[in-house]
């Protein structure tokens, strides 16, 4: 049959032709005309229903009628019947609606992040053997509007002292915690680091008080020690910070580190200055503000004169369950406000995730509160804190993450790089989940 | 929702400010309309007199969400899904956190069924002055059998009020389920391509809401949804498959986007709330701790990204701890600070030998240092210093937390430390350890450095205190 028509087209097809009844046309074999329709539906109330089955049968009911078969009888004797009680299995709904779905993709999001490359190899006057290139997205991570054209990075925290840390983040460094160098080697080759993080904590003046000077030295080690792109981090103190700052820009000098921090509490000319003046890109950091995020980068811009290609931005973490909820939202603003053109914010994104072990359910034995359900151990919950702290901050757009346990870095890098559509696997058949032994 | 200014909202009010609702005028119930803290049911004139009759209804229509809101369960522990009206949260905050229900399945024996389903509706984690708790079991038959699955459900529904999903894609299982759990509003899981004709038919006989299953074909999903809901059948929830893994996670992440985008953007058919179902993670791995933990990880993903309701089963805590806190912190209104007010509390009943500790005004470090006070009997002061809601640690790094905002916290809560205190000391925060000089000089009383955690009071007390001499 190459020519469908419908029955209600065939009576209509009649009707035009004012063709009440059909005379002498011999209906050849037995006909059934099933007025319950097979559904068990009263077929009027069907109709009214919309049920295509119930329309069917009441077109071939009229086509019938055209034949001249006794059709109101058993309409009627249909209506008359009482209605039965749906019983499930009869008052099925006889057909699918088709429908297509569609949804359109973000108009709004029209200006790409910036695109921050760190590290330099030897083709570019420096020593690392791959750079890392943050930024470039078109979209929110992940999203269907628009490929990443980077992934997630992983810089691991290297620090230039022994510091006190979670027991569990502390088993996998006691063979190195004295030697920065030989810290730094160890999350390159052992835990799949990306990047390398060296913190100068000991040039606190409240800790050991290190000159700049002999602070830079541990930096030439770690760059020795690795060829990765490296990070260097201050103490957090405001007044030393600048100095070391400028110390480690120096003798870092054509391997475009990233200097972490320039902040509105400190001489960020100082640390811009430093960042320019030897070719780095600079963290600007500050506390879960927005506002204070735009003014800090305007004064980098503007003031200071750091090229657009040299600023990273790091809008505070705070751990899950301390904060997170203002840090996820201040970074996914910060991304959208970016990607719609804020000029002020198109900046790829640093998180300080290591502050997940700041939270006591990450490192704590267990509970303090006698109410409080079993924790579990704390060997597992600690890694997974800071894995759900990082995940949360990489859907609200941020690009690298610091960090310090080598299996939240191992998941993390999984999951985002699952996200980001680089991970193959098997695919698992979930037709049937409901039924699986697991 | 159709509207967003309470300008809008306001003409569909009576606007005599007749007070009945509690607010001074129809203009400040009409805002509380727009942030949800209110009902249109609130405005007895509007629902009482046969004048606003219309305007009552045309109110309710514009102020219903964009995303449909499902109620699964009765009673006291009923749960809302759904019910959102945005893509981010900052513009409005999201409602109706996530409902997590955690597995039992129909193979299991009387006793582990029970142990776990108590388990289950006994997790309690303290946070910000409350519990974070689970909400529902989903029960799931691996038998495949009528009568097995009556009796796994009944066991469950003697042991808990918790809702229930029920869990088969054989209808005369789902059916025997619902012979014995109908009345508690459970829901139904789930409808797919093969079955949807005898699902459907359930859920509208017994009048019970239902998921429909379309693994990767959104088409089918929203044909399904379609479908269910030009016949009658309203309470939807969909199902788009949870691929754990690979590309297939990926597309899974990808589907969530689209489903919850094209809803909020007005497509009808298709917004309806979202269900996960991290529990696939475990036929992905072998060993229960990587499971437990990729499992976690898609639970947060999809808690993030638009999940309404969950399926689960890791009850281990290390897996549980996180999935309630990023819930709780998707679904925490980001456009007010979580703060208490600045000022001087009594926890316990302090005397003047008791010390006076210092904290921040931010709700989270307040609530956890009072909480481990209190609980171990702790009689003390306790200061929350205005720090704009900042913790302790970040407070002192950013400069919120100084010597000099310290006396002034004081100061303004008219605590004279001569008058109330015999010992002269403040407690300071372990992470304000380098505050301790400057203190000195501001108040003129003696420093002592507490604990980094304030889980560590209990013991540091024993040691420190009373000071010695």
């Amino acid at each position: 049959m190459s020519n469908k028509m419908k029955l209600s087209g065939l009576t209509d097809i009649l009707k035009d032709l004012d063709v009440e009844s059909l005379e002498g046309v011999t209906i050849e074999g037995d006909i059934e005309l099933d007025i319950s329709g097979g559904g068990g539906l009263n077929p009027a109330m069907a109709y009214a229903l919309g049920h295509e089955a119930a329309q069917i049968s009441l077109h071939v009911a009229n086509i019938a009628r055209m034949l001249g078969y006794p059709v109101d009888q058993l309409f009627a004797a249909s209506m008359g019947g009482l209605p039965q009680a749906p019983v499930a299995g009869q008052s099925r709904i006889q057909d699918l609606i088709p429908a297509k779905f569609d949804v359109s993709k973000m108009s709004e999001w029209a200006t790409p992040i910036q695109e921050v490359t760190l590290g330099a190899t030897s083709a570019d006057g420096g020593s690392r053997k791959s750079t890392v290139t943050l930024g470039g997205e078109n979209a929110l991570p992940y999203y269907f509007d628009a490929e990443m054209p980077h992934r997630n990075y992983v810089t691991m925290d290297v620090f230039d002292m022994p510091i006190g840390m979670a027991k569990s983040v502390k088993g996998n460094y006691e063979d190195v915690i004295n030697d920065p160098a030989e810290w730094a080697k160890k999350v390159v080759r052992d835990f799949n680091a990306d990047m390398v993080t060296i913190h100068l904590i000991s040039t606190d003046p409240l800790i050991n008080d290190t000159p700049a000077r002999e602070a830079a030295k541990v930096v030439e080690d770690v760059l020795q020690a690795v060829d990765v792109p490296i990070v260097i981090g201050g103490s957090g103190n405001p007044q030393k910070d600048p100095e070391v700052l400028e110390k480690a820009a120096e003798v870092a000098e054509g391997e475009r580190v990233l200097l972490a921090s320039a902040s509105l509490n400190l001489d960020y000319e100082r640390v811009a200055k430093a960042a320019t003046d030897h070719g780095h890109a600079v963290l600007s950091w500050t506390q879960l503000e927005i506002n204070a995020q735009k003014e800090l980068n305007r004064k980098l811009m503007k003031q200071c004169g750091v090229p657009r290609d040299s600023i990273v931005m790091d809008p505070t973490t705070a751990a899950l369950g301390y904060g997170l909820d203002y840090a996820y939202t201040n970074m996914e603003r910060i991304r959208l406000a970016g990607l719609m053109g804020d000029e002020e914010l198109t900046f790829p994104m640093s998180s300080g995730t290591t502050n997940a072990w700041g939270a006591r359910e990450s490192w704590m034995k267990e509970s303090p509160l006698s109410q409080d359900s079993d924790w579990g151990p704390r060997e597992y919950r600690g890694p997974i804190w800071e894995i759900v702290t990082g995940l949360t901050l990489s859907l609200a757009g941020n690009d690298m993450f610091m960090m310090m346990h080598p299996t939240s870095v191992q998941v993390l890098k999984e999951i985002t790089q699952t996200l980001y559509g680089s991970i193959e696997a098997d695919e698992i058949d979930i037709t049937n989940w409901i039924g699986a032994e697991v | 929702m159709k509207i967003n200014s309470p300008l809008e909202a306001y003409k569909f009010l009576p606007g005599t400010n007749c007070g009945e609702c509690g607010e001074t005028s129809c203009m400040a119930f009409a805002s509380h309309l727009i942030d949800r803290s209110l009902k249109a049911t609130d405005c007895t004139p509007l629902v009482s007199e046969e004048k606003y009759k219309k305007k009552y209804a045309e109110l309710e229509a514009l102020l219903a969400p964009e995303i449909r809101e499902v109620v699964i369960g009765v009673g006291e522990k009923a749960v809302s899904i759904g019910g959102d009206d945005v893509l981010h949260r900052h513009k409005l905050t999201f409602f109706n956190k996530t409902a997590f229900a955690y597995d039992v399945w129909d193979t299991m024996d009387e006793k582990d069924l029970v142990e776990r389903v108590n388990k289950i509706q006994d997790f309690k984690k303290f946070y910000v002055g409350d519990f974070l708790t689970l909400d529902m079991i989903a029960v799931r038959s691996i038998s495949d059998d009528p009568a097995k699955f009556a009796a796994a459900v009944k066991k469950v529904m003697e042991t808990t009020d918790f809702p229930m999903v029920l869990c088969s894609f054989n209808p005369e299982v789902l059916k025997a389920g619902l012979e014995v759990a109908a009345e508690k509003r459970p829901l139904l899981y789930a409808a797919n391509k093969d079955n949807w004709q005898d699902v459907a038919a359930l859920a509208q006989e017994y009048n019970v809401p239902v998921t429909v299953f379309a693994p990767n074909d959104l088409d089918m999903l929203k044909s399904l949804a379609k479908t269910f809901s030009e016949n009658g059948i309203e309470d939807v929830v969909l199902d788009p498959g949870t691929f754990p893994t690979g590309k297939g996670l990926r597309t899974t992440f990808q589907n969530f986007l689209k489903i919850r985008r094209a809803g909020i953007n007005g497509d009808r058919d298709i917004a309806f709330p979202i269900m996960a179902v991290p529990l696939t993670a475990w036929m992905a791995h072998d060993d229960d701790v990587s499971a437990s933990y990729w499992e976690t990880v898609v639970a947060s993903v999809f808690t993030v990204k638009y999940g309404d309701i969950m399926i689960l089963h890791s009850i281990e805590g290390y897996a549980q701890l996180p999935e309630v806190h990023i819930r709780d912190t998707i679904y925490t209104d980001p456009r007010k600070p979580v703060t208490v007010d600045p000022g001087v509390y009594e926890v316990g009943s302090p005397t003047a030998d008791s010390p006076l500790l210092v904290t921040t005004n931010f709700a989270l470090t307040y609530y956890t240092v009072e909480s481990d006070l209190s609980s171990n009997g702790i009689d003390c002061y306790l200061t929350a210093i205005d720090t704009d809601g900042i913790g302790v640690e970040a407070a002192v790094a950013g400069g919120q937390l100084t010597a000099a905002k310290i006396k002034k916290g004081l100061d303004d809560a008219g605590f004279d430390m001569k008058e109330k205190l015999n010992n002269n000391v403040v407690v300071l925060p372990g992470l304000a350890a380098r505050l301790q000089g400057d203190v000195e000089d501001e108040t003129g009383a003696a420093v002592m450095i507490g604990p980094a955690d304030s889980g560590r009071l209990p013991g540091w007390m024993e040691q420190n205190w009373p000071p010695k001499k």
